[in-house]
């Protein structure tokens, strides 16, 4: 009895999951989907296309690692050398920029390092370095901390030290983790704008060019996977470089600002 | 009508337990009718007899054989345990455990169990969990419990240690007319009363060994062995 | 303090405006770990009863590694379903990675040895009583099982429900092997740590009480059922 009503139950339950729209699996980088621009995109994409996006949240190095084995249909990050590395093994066709949003500095309010007044990231990220302030690295190979690193390098500071932090985290961690000790950190003004939990953080430094954030479309190569909806992917890569992706994207706004800024060339 | 399964024949049976031989060599037959009495001094090995000759204990040399193979003539026996094994169950379902297992509709389980209930005089606690019967009620349940299936060999290890004079009368008639209707019996009791009262045969155990085994009647009145002896009268004694 | 007095009112908030969201994913949670619970007890117990009856020469090692596997961290077990579901892994035919029930077959790994290794002892226990009544009564191999499990059935309660207790609370496999995708994998432990990620603490706080409360509702309900059914005292 109890185990027939549990079997009508569980019968209902995965009917329920199913559906008729058509499926299309996007690895999408942690700082996207916390941007809150995926809440805006998905449901006009449904509209337009009939597509129903099915969002992995996960960080660049999976997302690749997924459409690598096939088990999505195509990935959006922000790591142009990895995307380059991506294509050349084959697996994926191509990439098409999309958008870029930037990174920001954030900091303790006081700003004990005086970043603020940085002419340059670089010269902001030698500040911190000099005052041995607090930093908390995302340390997970992610775009945002592929970033960091670079503008690390371009500072000509190999950041270590026990101010030096490395959390091995997602954004949203990694800033609870900096809102908890005080420290700064390299985030994507996304993210940033989301975060719920600002403490005594602030935004201290952005704007810099160095700091901008570009987001790739790359449609996992069918030749390797025949499984994968290549159909599916080029109507959304249309979609996302089309008229109505660039007024949703251009328009979002979070507490006033403009996140993402559209830059997908028509081919 | 199922085949006989007696005479069983026990041939040299040792058993050991803990480095010690507990048990043998013993040689007995088992065959015919009646009621066969086990007795002997605390630690003498009566249980462990009862416990070889049902075939629960693995013999450490010598054999038991009965007249059929030993699954079969499992079948066909039933033993009442000297603390009496209580499933989690009501007692109902507990003497009807036997009849399940031998395929019987649970219907019909029940109601077997329901009616042999009544015979040990449990009737008024066929619902209630085995565990929380009384000391006495366990005994009655477990005889119950035997019973139920009509064994042809019926093994008791002291089955009325814990009852009242009157339940204890209550089970020698069930088991006088389990007699009359065939069972052959092998009890092990510290009461040399009842023994006169029930036994047809007699065997007397000490330190693992048979000492004698005949009639209850030649046992009773001239014991051979010294050890048989001392324990009628020390039983005549306390 | 206040961040709990927040979560508090977070999961009050949830549970009274009955957020479609919410039961949505509240759903999801009981459909994947009750069917995880269901197929891993009917896996777990049964070969618990059977290491408790059964004495064969390689018991002690299969004893060993059911009790070591309990150990087994659930990511490990996470990334194992997805190797093996992944497109690119041996099973990847079937297309079930970033379903639900690839989720359930990863919670049935986690909780299954679980399940074994409590009914075990609890049958063990319960055989060295039962065991000469059994032996007496011939009963056969399969029949000796049944009466253990039947007998034994409030502590196999107990394991499945510590399984269960294990398994709605568990992340970190059902994260790799479903990928928290909305309205298909989501369920309330992803959730939460995705509201975490965005440092909606309290919302996450309250997803968190909500799971509890959850947890304890079918804790009870399981309960009930089984003491309406039995009335006994055992
Ligand atoms: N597993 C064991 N290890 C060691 N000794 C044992 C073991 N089992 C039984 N014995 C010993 O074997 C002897 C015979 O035991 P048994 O139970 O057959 O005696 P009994 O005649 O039934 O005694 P009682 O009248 O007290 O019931 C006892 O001394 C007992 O201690
Ligand atoms: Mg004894």
């Amino acid at each position: 009895m109890i185990l027939k009503s549990l079997f009508v139950f569980f019968a209902l339950a995965f009917s329920a999951t199913a559906s008729l729209a058509e499926d299309l699996k996007l690895a999408v980088t942690t700082s996207f989907a916390n941007s809150g621009l995926a809440e805006i995109l998905l449901p006009a994409i449904a509209e337009d296309t009939g597509i129903n996006v099915q969002l992995l949240i996960v960080g660049t190095g999976q997302a690749l690692a997924l459409g690598q084995a096939g088990d999505v249909d195509a990935v959006l990050v922000h790591a142009r050398a990895a995307e380059e590395a991506f294509i050349a093994a084959g697996h994926a066709t191509h990439r098409r920029e999309i958008m870029y949003n930037d990174f920001v500095l954030i900091g303790p309010a006081p700003d004990p390092a005086g970043v603020a007044s940085a002419p340059a990231a670089a010269a902001a990220l030698e500040l911190i370095a000099l005052a041995r302030a607090p930093f908390v690295s995302r340390g997970d190979e992610s775009g945002t901390h592929l970033a960091e690193k670079a503008l690390w390098a371009a500072a000509g500071i190999e950041p270590q030290g026990d101010w030096y932090r490395s959390v091995g985290q997602g954004m949203g961690a990694a800033l609870n983790t900096a809102s908890g000790m005080d420290a700064y950190i390299l985030s994507d003004r996304a993210s940033w704008l989301n975060f719920g939990n600002k403490g005594n953080l602030a935004l201290l430094f952005s704007g810099d060019p160095a700091m901008f954030n570009q987001y790739a479309y790359l449609p996992v190569n069918p030749a390797n996977h025949p499984h994968v909806r290549a159909d599916l992917a080029a109507t959304l890569e249309d979609w996302l470089t089309g008229d109505h992706a660039r007024a949703l994207i251009d328009g979002y706004l979070l507490s006033g600002e403009q996140l993402f800024h559209f830059n997908a060339t028509p081919d | 009508m199922v085949a006989p399964i007696l005479p069983m024949i026990m041939s040299q049976a040792v058993l050991r337990r803990g480095g010690h031989r507990i048990l043998g060599p013993v040689t007995l037959t088992l065959e015919g009718r009646g009621i066969t009495i086990v007795l002997g001094p605390n630690g003498a090995g009566k249980t462990s007899l009862l416990r070889a000759m049902h075939g629960l204990d693995r013999l450490r040399s010598g054999s038991v054989s009965w007249a059929v193979p030993t699954e079969a003539a499992r079948k066909r026996q039933a033993f009442v345990f000297q603390t009496p094994i209580l499933m989690r169950r009501s007692v109902r379902d507990c003497i009807a455990f036997p009849l399940t297992l031998a395929g019987h509709s649970r219907r019909d389980a029940r109601q077997q169990a329901s009616a042999m209930a009544e015979r040990v005089g449990l009737a008024g606690h066929l619902d209630q969990p085995a565990q929380s019967l009384s000391g006495g009620e366990r005994q009655k349940m477990a005889i119950a419990r035997a019973l139920v299936c009509a064994p042809q060999v019926l093994f008791l290890d002291e089955p009325c240690a814990n009852l009242d004079g009157r339940s204890t009368a209550e089970i020698e008639a069930i088991l006088l007319a389990a007699r009359e209707g065939g069972t052959r019996i092998v009890m092990a009791t510290h009461n040399v009363g009842q023994a006169r009262r029930l036994a047809d045969d007699v065997l007397f155990v000490h330190r693992g060994l048979l000492h004698e085994s005949g009639p209850a009647a030649g046992f009773f009145s001239n014991p051979q062995t010294p050890e048989a002896r001392a324990h009628l009268q020390g039983d005549l004694l306390s | 303090m206040g961040n709990i007095w927040q979560g508090l009112t977070e999961a009050a908030r949830l549970v009274l405006h009955l957020d479609a969201d919410l039961l949505e994913i509240t759903a999801r949670s009981l459909q994947v770990t009750l069917s995880a619970t269901v197929i891993a007890a009917l896996i777990g117990l049964p070969t618990g009863a059977w290491l408790a009856v059964s004495r064969f020469r390689a018991r002690r090692v299969v004893v060993a590694t059911m009790n070591a596997l309990m150990g087994l961290p659930p990511v490990v077990v996470g990334l194992l379903v997805y190797m093996l579901f992944s497109r690119s892994g041996p099973l990847g035919v079937l297309g079930l990675l970033f379903t639900p029930a690839a989720m359930i077959i990863a919670q049935v790994i986690i909780i299954a040895p679980i399940m074994a290794s409590i009914s075990h002892q609890a049958i063990r226990e319960l055989w060295a009583d039962y065991h000469d009544l059994l032996i007496s009564l011939n009963a056969s191999r399969v029949q000796r099982i049944r009466a253990l499990l039947w007998d034994g059935r409030r502590s196999l309660l107990t394991a499945a429900l510590a399984g269960f207790g294990r398994a709605i609370g568990e992340v970190g496999a059902i994260m790799i092997v479903g990928g928290n995708i909305d309205h298909a994998t989501r369920v309330l432990t992803t959730a939460i740590a995705l509201e975490t990620g965005k440092g909606n603490l309290a919302l996450a706080l309250g997803l968190g009480f909500v799971l509890i409360a959850l947890a304890m509702a079918v804790n009870l309900a399981l309960h009930f059922l089984t003491r309406t059914e039995t009335s006994g005292r055992w």
